[in-house]
Formats: structure tokens, C-alpha cells, sequence
């Protein structure tokens, strides 16, 4: 197996044990993503220069003997929606082409500080706004596994990074999906914290109450090994939570004895394709082999989740893009015009349709005389969504059901009809609105070698069952080892 | 619920939205076809339903009342359109042809 194969935990152990230094590491990932860059178009930035700088320096510091981070010399590869210091950031918008920032994101910091190498910023959906990762104002993302479909959004690119093994480890923003979807469709692991687990700070926002940052891994190892580093306090959100992070690596290869799997029958109704419930009925029966027992769940509101998602995620989107106005960074209109018409120019301009969609709907919805119609209605079945969750971990331990109703779909299938996208979404939306931690890993392939994907969820900041219980099945199957001849 | 194309005039204007009238025309067919799918939820009785707007019960979380060090001038305006001086240059509200700072 080559070294662009490997996961994280295989490199920390090759570079420990002096078999491969930082600098051959990065260098065989760089050569990875010049080589499949033209097929995948996962990436939106690669500084090589910086790259091979922040290697030499990991190399300096084993050299020199001082004490190595988690991820020492391990390229990681980050979603444009990130800030990073002194490299473009653009969320694939072209309001923000050529926007520098002046600082990193609390989730980059902590990479840093574990010595990891930033690899370069990863394609998405404009402002993280799409299930395809077509929404990018620039190109469209491709899924390693059939370049003719799409890896998923809006963390298309992290995902086929990671998928396509142009990069080990990548993070990405899970608002609606947005990491559980690319990564089913992908074959590779992806997981959604608790709301308030990773700091959102350095996050550009679309829906700030549904916003998480999560790593996309080929396995579940490494995804522990990623929530150690990126989770944990910042007083600089205020809605991240003080609250200890539990060592997931170092328990995650304990079975959990007589664990209880809530299988919702909501997830396997009309519209699931007949192979993805094949593989996750096949994996819920492997787990079955290994001790567990399924218990019948009921989510009776999760078929209204994705309508009040489509009113809460828009509403809070049309308030946090209002600061987009041209004025202090980013795209301004180059036509002549006073103040209020050189907003609305730099602002149709400047975002692509499916923003622009949005703000109309959020701006709508909260606007006089049909805020309690809509928005409002729509906080109320969010209480409804979050108390049929609180109701099923009365009776089991993890929820389980596939990630996504189909396998990757072929770019430009869907992209002429919203709601056919949106639908992509159906099973990962409630989630969000409930704020509670969701995995995807992989769980089979369909007759055209495409990924399939099963979700795990657990109640709020119980992060580390959900791991453990991941593991139990990937301890026991091989999808996670697979790698796409891209 | 169908849309008027004067209502989503309206809602361009209220969203700082410059949009030519074949985007306008698209738009009230899409925004008309997704207020019809998420007027499903009008089907579900809600009431004595409290809203839930966060998951978490959040709350305004103040840090200590110290001076701290702020972004300096020059990394502030770097990604500024136009710059006059140690200014934001923004334009004119009333008929001017000269950027005024902001």
C-alpha cells in the first residue's frame, strides 16, 4: 500500500518509527493532488511552498528532540468555509474571491498546535449551501469512486480529498448533512459533534444554530483520534460548551456489551433505494452476529424535519449573509452606483443562485406577517423533532439507519430542481435541528461500485458510545480498507 | 403557495438582491414549489409548542471587562475594496462622484 493509502495513525506510526519523514509525507500527498486534481477538482487552494514549510519544521522539531503534536507531519486538508491565516478563503463564493483572512479558525489552531500540515482548502457548495458540491461558484467536485457523479455536499471536496487519498484527514461543516452525506457517498468516515462540542469560531456562518465542524477519515481510528484535537472549550464562541472531552482513542476499541439499536421505521420508508436498505439491514444484522439488540423506534415527526429545516437553515442564512455588502472585504460591483444600489448590485453579483435562493426564501419567511406561519411553526416542530430523539434514547443506546436515500447520483442530475436535491438531506436533517452527534461510515457497495453509507446517532455529547459502537462494526468488515482506482 | 412576481420584488428589495427579470421569473417558480413542499408542516397542530430556536440552552456568555489588543489598521484594510488613508473608502449616500470614509 502506498503512503497516499495510509491512514493518519499508519503515518504517525511510519514517520515514529523513522521509516518516513514529514517532508516524504507531504510530498507524496502534494504529488497526489497535482495527479488527480484535474479528475477530482477537490481542492480550491494548495500553497506547495507552505506545505513542505510546515513539514521541514515537524522534521526540525523530531530532530531536534522536542516533544511532537497528535498529528505531527499528518496533511490535513481544510474546508473553504475555514478561516486560515494568511490564505484565501472564499466558501466557494464569488462574493469573497480574493478574501484573505487575518487569523485561523479555532479548529485550524488546533491542528497547528498538533503539528499537523495544512494541506490546502477543499471545493464546496456555495457558503456550505447544496447536498452535490455543483454550487461551487467555481467547479464542481468529483466522487473518486465514478468521476461522472457527484461526492456529495456541501463538503464535496473534503470528502473526495480524503476518498480520493489526496489527503489523509479533512474537516468539514455538517449543517443539514453536509459531513455524513459526502461521506456515505464517498466510502469514507464522517462525523457531525454535539452542537457546541467544536468551537465555531473562524466558521463562516450559514445557519448558526445547526453549523458544525467535523473531520471526514477512512476510518474510525482516525476519526477519534480528529475529535480529540478538534474538540473542547472556546470563549470565543459563545455557544461552545465547557464540558470535558473524553480520550476516544483510548476506549474506542471496547465493545459496548448488549448495546440496543434503535432502527426508526421512518428511515426505511418509501423513497430508500432497495440496495442501500439491503447494506444497512445487512450491517444492522452483523451487529445483531455480534451482541446487539434492535429495538423498534418510532421519529414520528422526521418526515416534517426536512421542511422546518428548509425555513430555520434559510432564515438564519438571510440574516448572517446580510454582512456580505461590499463595503469592507470581498467582491463590491465595479458599476457606478450610490450606497443601498451598490449593496444590491455587489450582492446579486456575488452569489450564485442557490445562495441567492435561500436569502429569498429565509428573507421571506421572516418577514412581516409570515414569521409565525412559517419560522415560527417551524421552531415548533424543531422541539417536536428533538423530543421524539429524547424519547428513543429512553429506549436504546444509538439510533441506526442509512445515511442518504440513494447512492452518488450523476452531476447535473438534479441540479435544475432544488427539491430534488434537497431530498438528499432526508435522513440527516433531523439531526441538526436536534443538535445531537451523527456518524456515517461505510457499510457496502451497490452493483455499480458506488458507496453506501450507515448513520449512527446518540443523545447530545455522547460522542464516544457513538465511536465505540462505529468501531464494533468496522472491526468486523473490510469496506473501510477499500480505495478507489481514480 | 404561489408567489406573485410583485412579492418577490419585494423580497429581492427587502434582501439587497440586484436580480435581472428572467432571475426574478425563475425564482417565483423555484420559491413557489419549496413554500408549497414546507407547507406540509401546516398539516401538524402545534399548538402549546414551545419554539425551540438552539438545541442547547445557551445563554449570553461575557468575557472579563479588559482592554485587549485589537486588529491592527493595516491587517484590517487588507481585504478592504477601496481604502482612503487609514479608512474604509465606501460610496457616496447622496450624489457625489468621489468615495467618501467610512
Amino acid at each position: 500500500m502506498s503512503l497516499i493509502e495510509k491512514t493518519a495513525a499508519e503515518l504517525l506510526a511510519l514517520q515514529a518509527a523513522k521509516q518516513a519523514s514529514a517532508a516524504e509525507v507531504a510530498d507524496a500527498f502534494l504529488a497526489a493532488v497535482r495527479d488527480r486534481e484535474p479528475k477530482l477538482k477537490s481542492f480550491m487552494t494548495v500553497d506547495e511552498a507552505d506545505v513542505r514549510k510546515q513539514a521541514a519544521a515537524v522534521d526540525a522539531k523530531r530532530a531536534a528532540g522536542q516533544p511532537l503534536g497528535k498529528l505531527a507531519g499528518v496533511p490535513v486538508a481544510v474546508k473553504d468555509v475555514l478561516c486560515t491565516k494568511g490564505m484565501r478563503t472564499t466558501c466557494s463564493s464569488k462574493i469573497l474571491d480574493g478574501f484573505v483572512p487575518p487569523y485561523d479558525a479555532h479548529v485550524v489552531e488546533r491542528l497547528r498546535a498538533e503539528d499537523a500540515v495544512i494541506l490546502g482548502k477543499t471545493n464546496m457548495d456555495e457558503f456550505a449551501m447544496g447536498s452535490s458540491t455543483e454550487n461551487s461558484a467555481y467547479q464542481t467536485s468529483r466522487n473518486p469512486w465514478d468521476v461522472s457523479r457527484i461526492p456529495g455536499g456541501s463538503s464535496g471536496g473534503s470528502a473526495a480529498a480524503v476518498a480520493g487519498c489526496q489527503a489523509p484527514l479533512s474537516l468539514g461543516t455538517d449543517t443539514g448533512g453536509s459531513i455524513r452525506q459526502p461521506a456515505a457517498l464517498c466510502g469514507i468516515v464522517g462525523i457531525k459533534p454535539t452542537y457546541g462540542r467544536v468551537s465555531r469560531y473562524g466558521l463562516i456562518a450559514f445557519a448558526s444554530s445547526l453549523d458544525q465542524v467535523g473531520p471526514f477519515t477512512h476510518d474510525v481510528t482516525d476519526c477519534a483520534l480528529m475529535m480529540e484535537v478538534v474538540s473542547g472549550h472556546d470563549g470565543r464562541d459563545s455557544t461552545s460548551i465547557d464540558t470535558p472531552v473524553p480520550a476516544y482513542t483510548k476506549t474506542l476499541n471496547d465493545p459496548i456489551a448488549g448495546l440496543r439499536i434503535g432502527v426508526p421505521k421512518e428511515f426505511f420508508g418509501e423513497g430508500l433505494d432497495s440496495e442501500v436498505e439491503g447494506a444497512v439491514r445487512a450491517a444492522l444484522m452483523e451487529y445483531e452476529k455480534r451482541g446487539a439488540k434492535l429495538v423498534d423506534v418510532s421519529l414520528p415527526h422526521s418526515p416534517y424535519a426536512l421542511a422546518a429545516y428548509y425555513i430555520v437553515a434559510p432564515a438564519e442564512a438571510s440574516s448572517n449573509l446580510a454582512r456580505f455588502d461590499g463595503m469592507h472585504y470581498g467582491h463590491r460591483t465595479k458599476e457606478k452606483a450610490d450606497l443601498i444600489a451598490t449593496y444590491s448590485k455587489s450582492r446579486g453579483e456575488g452569489f450564485g443562485p442557490e445562495v441567492q435562493r435561500r436569502i429569498m426564501i429565509g428573507t421571506y419567511v421572516l418577514s412581516s406577517g409570515y414569521k409565525d406561519a412559517y419560522y415560527v411553526k417551524a421552531l415548533k416542530v424543531r422541539r417536536l423533532v428533538k423530543k421524539d430523539y429524547d424519547e428513543a434514547f429512553e429506549k436504546c443506546d444509538v439510533v441506526m439507519g442509512p445515511t442518504t436515500p440513494t447512492a452518488a447520483f450523476k452531476a447535473g442530475e438534479k441540479s435544475g430542481d432544488p427539491l430534488a436535491m434537497y431530498l438528499s438531506d432526508v435522513y440527516t436533517v433531523s439531526c441538526n435541528l436536534a443538535g445531537i452527534p451523527g456518524v456515517s461510515i461505510p457499510c457496502g457497495f451497490t452493483k455499480d461500485k458506488l458507496p453506501i453509507g450507515l448513520q449512527l446517532l446518540c443523545p447530545p455529547f455522547e460522542e464516544e458510545r457513538m465511536l465505540r459502537a462505529a468501531r464494533m462494526y468496522e472491526a468486523a468488515t473490510d469496506w473501510h480498507t477499500r480505495r478507489p482506482a481514480v | 403557495m404561489s408567489l406573485t412576481l410583485d412579492q418577490v420584488r419585494k423580497v429581492a428589495k427587502l434582501a439587497r438582491l440586484e436580480m435581472t427579470e428572467a432571475d426574478l421569473g425563475r425564482m417565483q417558480t423555484q420559491l413557489s414549489a419549496i413554500l408549497d413542499y414546507v407547507d406540509q408542516l401546516q398539516q401538524l397542530n402545534t399548538d402549546g409548542v414551545e419554539p425551540l430556536a438552539h438545541p442547547l440552552p445557551v445563554q449570553n456568555v461575557f468575557r472579563p471587562d479588559e482592554p485587549r489588543p485589537s486588529l491592527p489598521v493595516a491587517e484590517a484594510l487588507r481585504n478592504a475594496p477601496t481604502r482612503l488613508g487609514d479608512y474604509f473608502g465606501v460610496p457616496a449616500v447622496f450624489d457625489s462622484d468621489e468615495p467618501v470614509s467610512h
